[in-house]
């Protein structure tokens, strides 16, 4: 398993990196093994506004579905359009290439309250 | 004791003896003493023979087409059922079978599903069909709602025709009612049954569609044709609705698109339909085939089971159930559909019928009954005291309006065996002259010019006069 | 074909020492697939001799745009019967295979109900005949809603659902009507036990109320405390599924309906596991409110491959009136047909899955009280005997007297799962159980061999399972890459729901 030391976690199994005013969102490694192969991801439209906590989208696999939830709020900035066509880098790459959204956040005492990589695995390995 | 179980008391011993227990009873301890082994008041059990004799007599109290000529439609349509379709349909490795939950084990089933879904989507003009709905009115119902989950449930205004079918639109309301969902119909207040047969009616409907029609509405629905039989061209309409951001939706006799260009064509978004004439019999209204199609934009939001195509690991093509996260089973409350049995075999028999009409034979049995509906309402219009309604042009059915009360005639057509249509009384009360009458390629000219002979005995008598 | 299957039974002692391969019909199997129907087709070739045009006059209306491609297939009537027959062929069914899928009740099909729903009296009897010319199909609807009402001990009965789902929704809508007409608007909480059918929350998503999932407790029961602490006044009702999906009897049944109906609450039963109780015990008698039939599980009527089945819907006192409709009444000599006093309305045109309703009715006055009980004691004898037989290689979990149906655990090893176990069976001649679901045991395989099957098949079924269960640990690999000698071997799920093709391309391949 996989953890990028240089992103936040929610307990929800989402990761938040910090790109100079944007955070960039995925789901962890984790999520991605527990689900398999991912065969189709929905993302909002870009300048919709995310809540902390509420879901954002949807991440499918052949016999399961899953809500994905903002771990931040701010307003969408982007969406990796690339995930469309081509769903498995969430399994290939969930840190790189299989990032979800760029949001704008406003608040950052939200992303400081996330947890870091080290506290998030031990989370994960308490499941 | 009954051929349908196999075990004997000796196997029963033995099973019993395996488990440790004296008596078959002794398993059901689990059940509160005061309700185990209520004493059910039923019948004494019938042999075979016996079962096929009652039965048999019941079948025979009933007018059926065999004996009747019958001019009745209204949603349940007599069409040639080819013997094919009867012998392949009723091989037990399809109707014994059930929904094919291991492919390797189903293949025969998904593969006729594929090409189910596949040559009704040629037919609709749409990019995907399921593997089918109840029928045509809850498949409509379905999809609206499908439209308006579409919208994100942010509209929450249906723009309905009035040419739809009353009891389709009974079950849109059943559906809708307690989803906050307000159904809008041109009319007299918003209850079927605007009368829509005329040119002129059928243009106003149009516009005040067009009028209802704003950033509220999730969808449009139609009906083509209408109920009353009436054939539109729907382009301009469904360009309104896109225009204002709704979903267009036909509910189309699959049938008629044979002859006219289909709901895909000009850009419907779904498209529904009864397939029961596509090979399937009346019996007495079930099972139907409810069709539902979709553009492939929209196939995440679709109820209903598909199957598509897969590869195995040697390469060999197959079929599977696909894309079933939309589906009850794996979304439970978030599912866009809490469907899950459908009507499989229904849809294999428009699968075998739709193959052996193919593109030549469905344009033929679609020909006939355009024109020997147009022949019955030329003949039938011109009787006095007799009117046909629609001026609009019309698919196998058109409104009568006759001098005495439809009832009447239905009574006096039944003791020379016939069925002449359905009274629009049924659901419109004040219409008590007005008879929706359908022809098929199973009517003859001959049936039809008897009818024609029988109705002109009616003439001259007004229905003040009775 | 090439993969013939091994059969690898190793040391472990079979029950009957017979091969169940052979015993269950694995040779009835055509191994190769079949090509489109497309692939047959020819331009010029017909498959049905049609009427010629015999009317004068008569063009297709000008304003109306006339169709210009219609691209169906041009077979002949044989190129049809040996595609299609040769389709039946590829699969698994009743008639061919065991086919013990829990919680479908995939029982023998009667052939005398085929040929009594085939009569022209009933398939072609247009649904929209005045009642004076339909008694004889309004005799059957009556016999049936008599019939199911005296067997489930409910006041009355509506046989307009088509699908047990249908009829699920249909019950839901009823409790939100009745608390609706009470006043009662605020009721929006339905309580659904976590072994449920999936329909149970999407049905109640679609009546507009929310889903509350209540925990099963360690007999499988519904938690009973869980339950009492969940009944307040926002409460709606509670979806009951008795037997539950486990194959278990609810033994805190009349605890769970009585701190219900104290709360001012409704109770729906899930009327999929009725093949159990059919002679022994009432849904209605034990103050379930309303609940749906699954005719095509419990009375024979063929599944056909997916439908069409048929989901009647019982109800009491309480709920009655809201019955979907229209249902058939008796006015002397007179059937006719009426909608109940506070209907929810139609949820299909016409009245129902007819001829579904003929072949239940058949299977019903066939059997007589005495043969009802019959059923379900023939069942739920064979569930246990199958579960006995099966122990020794399969843990069940929730291990006490089951009814018509049980749950093994297919978790043999780290690498053989579930769905291996299901595929290999197919290789021994068996379709598989259930797998997956209900999802509070990991890797299930829920298992119903139903009252038709005969204690030798029950033997090698048995036999083929233990036979798994030993390969898992002496051949695993022979489980992991099966089945072998299917026409197709797994497939490519993933690839094909991220790319799905869910329909033929008519554009000749380059």
């Amino acid at each position: 398993m996989r953890y990028d030391a240089s992103a936040v976690y929610h307990s929800s199994h989402e990761w938040a990196r910090k790109e100079g005013e944007l955070l960039v969102i995925g789901i962890s490694d984790y999520a991605q093994d527990s689900l398999g192969d991912i065969v189709f991801v929905e993302l909002p439209a870009p300048g919709k506004y995310l809540k902390k906590d509420q879901p954002f989208g949807v991440v499918e696999s052949v016999k399961a579905a899953s809500d994905v939830y903002a771990p931040v709020s701010g307003f969408v900035e982007q969406v990796n359009d690339s995930l469309v066509d081509n769903p498995g880098l969430v399994n290939s790459d969930p840190f790189g290439e299989g990032w979800f959204i760029k949001i704008k956040p406003d608040n950052t005492a939200e992303y400081e309250a996330l947890m870091t990589a080290q506290a998030y695995e031990a989370f994960v390995k308490g499941l | 004791m009954t051929p349908f179980i196999a075990n004997t008391d000796s196997d029963r011993k033995l099973m019993l003896d395996a488990l440790g227990l004296g008596s078959v009873a002794e398993l059901f301890a689990a059940i509160p003493e005061k309700y185990r082994f209520p004493d059910l008041k039923l019948p004494a059990a019938l042999s075979e023979p016996e079962i096929f004799q009652e039965l048999s007599a019941a079948a025979s109290r009933n007018a059926d087409a065999g004996g009747y000529a019958l001019f009745a439609g209204a949603g349940a349509y007599n069409h040639f059922v080819p013997s094919v379709v009867d012998a392949l349909s009723s091989r037990g490795e399809f109707f014994t079978a059930y929904t094919p939950y291991q492919p390797e084990a189903s293949q025969g089933t998904l593969q006729a599903l594929f090409e189910y879904q596949s040559m009704a989507a040629d037919l609709f003009g749409m990019d995907i069909v399921n593997a089918s709905h109840y029928d045509g009115a809850s498949a409509l119902a379905e999809a609206l709602l499908m439209a308006w989950n579409a919208a994100s449930r942010q509209r929450s205004k249906v723009v309905l025709s009035s040419g739809l079918h009353p009891e389709y639109r009974a079950v849109i309301e059943t559906y809708t009612r307690n989803l906050g969902i307000t159904l809008c119909t041109p009319g007299p207040g918003t209850s079927a049954g605007a009368k829509t047969e005329t040119e002129t009616e059928t243009k106003m409907e149009t516009e005040t569609l067009e009028s209802l029609i704003d950033a509220e509405t999730a969808c449009v629905a139609v009906q083509f044709p209408s109920f009353f039989g009436n054939l539109e061209d729907y382009s301009r309409l469904c360009e309104t609705a896109h225009r204002n951001g709704a979903l267009f939706i036909v509910s189309a006799d699959p049938l008629s698109l044979a002859l006219f260009e289909p709901p895909g064509s000009y850009g419907a978004d779904i498209v529904t339909g009864e397939g029961q004439p596509l090979g399937n019999y009346l019996s007495f209204g079930g099972p139907c085939l409810g069709m539902f199609a979709a553009t492939k934009s929209l196939v995440r939001k679709m109820p209903g089971r598909l199957a598509g195509e897969a590869m195995d690991g040697q390469g060999r093509r197959g079929y599977v159930l696909t894309l079933s996260t939309r589906e009850q089973h794996i979304r439970r409350e978030k599912a866009v559909s809490n469907i899950c049995t459908n009507q499989g075999l229904a849809a294999l028999r428009a699968a075998i019928y739709l193959a052996v009409m193919g593109k030549n034979g469905l344009k033929k049995v679609a020909d006939i009954t355009y024109r020997r509906a147009r022949y019955a309402a030329g003949k039938l219009g011109k009787l006095p005291g007799f009117s046909v309604l629609n001026t609009a042009p019309f698919f196998r059915e058109f409104v009568l309006r006759c001098p005495l009360d439809t009832w009447e005639i239905m009574n006096r057509c039944a003791k020379l065996k016939i069925v002449p249509g359905v009274p629009l009384s049924r659901w419109f009360p004040e219409r008590t002259q007005d008879i929706l009458v359908c022809v098929t390629e199973m009517n003859s000219r001959s049936q039809i010019d008897s009818l024609v002979s029988v109705f002109e005995t009616f003439c001259g008598e007004a229905a003040s006069e009775k | 074909m090439k993969n013939e299957p091994q059969t690898g039974r190793g040391a472990f002692p079979a029950f009957s020492g017979k091969e169940p391969g052979k015993e269950l019909g694995k040779e009835l199997w055509q191994e190769s697939p079949e090509a489109g129907v497309w692939d047959y087709s020819v331009p010029g070739r017909e498959g049905v001799a049609l009427p010629d045009v015999d009317v004068p006059g008569c063009e297709l209306p000008p304003g109306i745009p006339q169709r210009k491609e219609l691209p169906l297939p041009e077979i002949s009537e044989l190129d049809a019967v040996r595609h299609f027959t040769r389709l039946s062929r590829l699969n698994y069914s009743i008639d061919t295979h065991f086919y013990p899928l829990g919680s479908c009740t995939m029982k023998y099909n009667p052939r005398i109900s085929e040929k009594i729903a085939a009569l022209p009296g009933f398939s072609l009897a247009h649904p929209l005949l005045p009642e004076f010319l339909c008694q004889g199909s309004l005799e059957i609807m009556e016999l049936l809603q008599n019939f199911l009402a005296e067997i489930s001990g409910f006041q009355a009965i509506s046989l307009q659902p088509a699908a047990g789902a249908h009829g699920e929704l249909c019950g839901v809508m009823m409790i939100r009507a009745y608390h609706q007409k009470n006043g009662d608007s605020r009721r929006l909480r339905m309580l659904i036990p976590d072994s449920a059918h999936g329909t149970n929350p999407a049905s109640v998503a679609m009546c507009g109320f929310q889903a509350v999932q209540v925990p099963s407790d360690s007999r499988g029961n519904i938690d009973i405390q869980a339950l009492k602490s969940l009944c307040d006044d926002t409460l709606a009702g509670l979806m009951l599924t008795n037997p539950n999906t486990l194959g278990l009897f609810e033994e805190r049944l009349t605890e769970a309906v009585e701190a219900v109906h104290n709360a001012g609450g409704l109770v729906y039963g899930d009327g999929a596991n009725l093949n159990a109780l059919l002679g022994v015990f009432r849904p209605g008698d034990a103050g379930i409110d309303v609940m749906h039939f699954n005719l095509h599980k419990t009375f024979g009527t063929p599944h056909g491959g997916g439908g069409p089945g048929a989901g009647p819907v019982g109800a009491g006192r309480k709920l009655a009136p809201f019955l979907p409709g229209p249902r058939v009444l008796r006015e002397g000599t007179v059937l006719r047909l009426a909608m109940p006093e506070n209907s929810i309305g139609r949820v299909k045109a016409f009245y129902g899955n007819f001829s579904v309703l003929v072949k239940a009715c058949t299977f019903i006055a066939m059997l007589g009280a005495k043969g009802l009980r019959a059923v379900s004691e023939n069942a739920v004898l064979n569930a246990n005997y199958l579960k006995k037989l099966i122990e020794r290689g399969y843990s069940i979990p929730y291990n006490r007297t089951c009814m018509h149906e049980f749950v093994a655990s297919g978790h043999l090893s780290d690498t053989i799962h579930a769905l291996d176990v299901a595929k290999r069976l197919i290789d021994y001649g068996c379709h598989p159980p259930t797998i997956y679901f209900p999802l509070i045991v990991k890797e299930a395989l829920m298992i119903e061999p139903t009252e038709s099957e005969s204690r030798k098949t029950l033997e090698a079924f048995a036999d083929a399972m233990l036979a798994i269960a030993e390969e898992a640990r002496h051949n695993p690999d022979i489980v992991k890459t099966a089945p072998h000698g299917t026409p197709v071997g797994r497939l490519d799920e993933v690839s094909a729901a991220r790319n799905p093709v869910l329909k033929h391309s008519n554009e000749k391949a380059p």
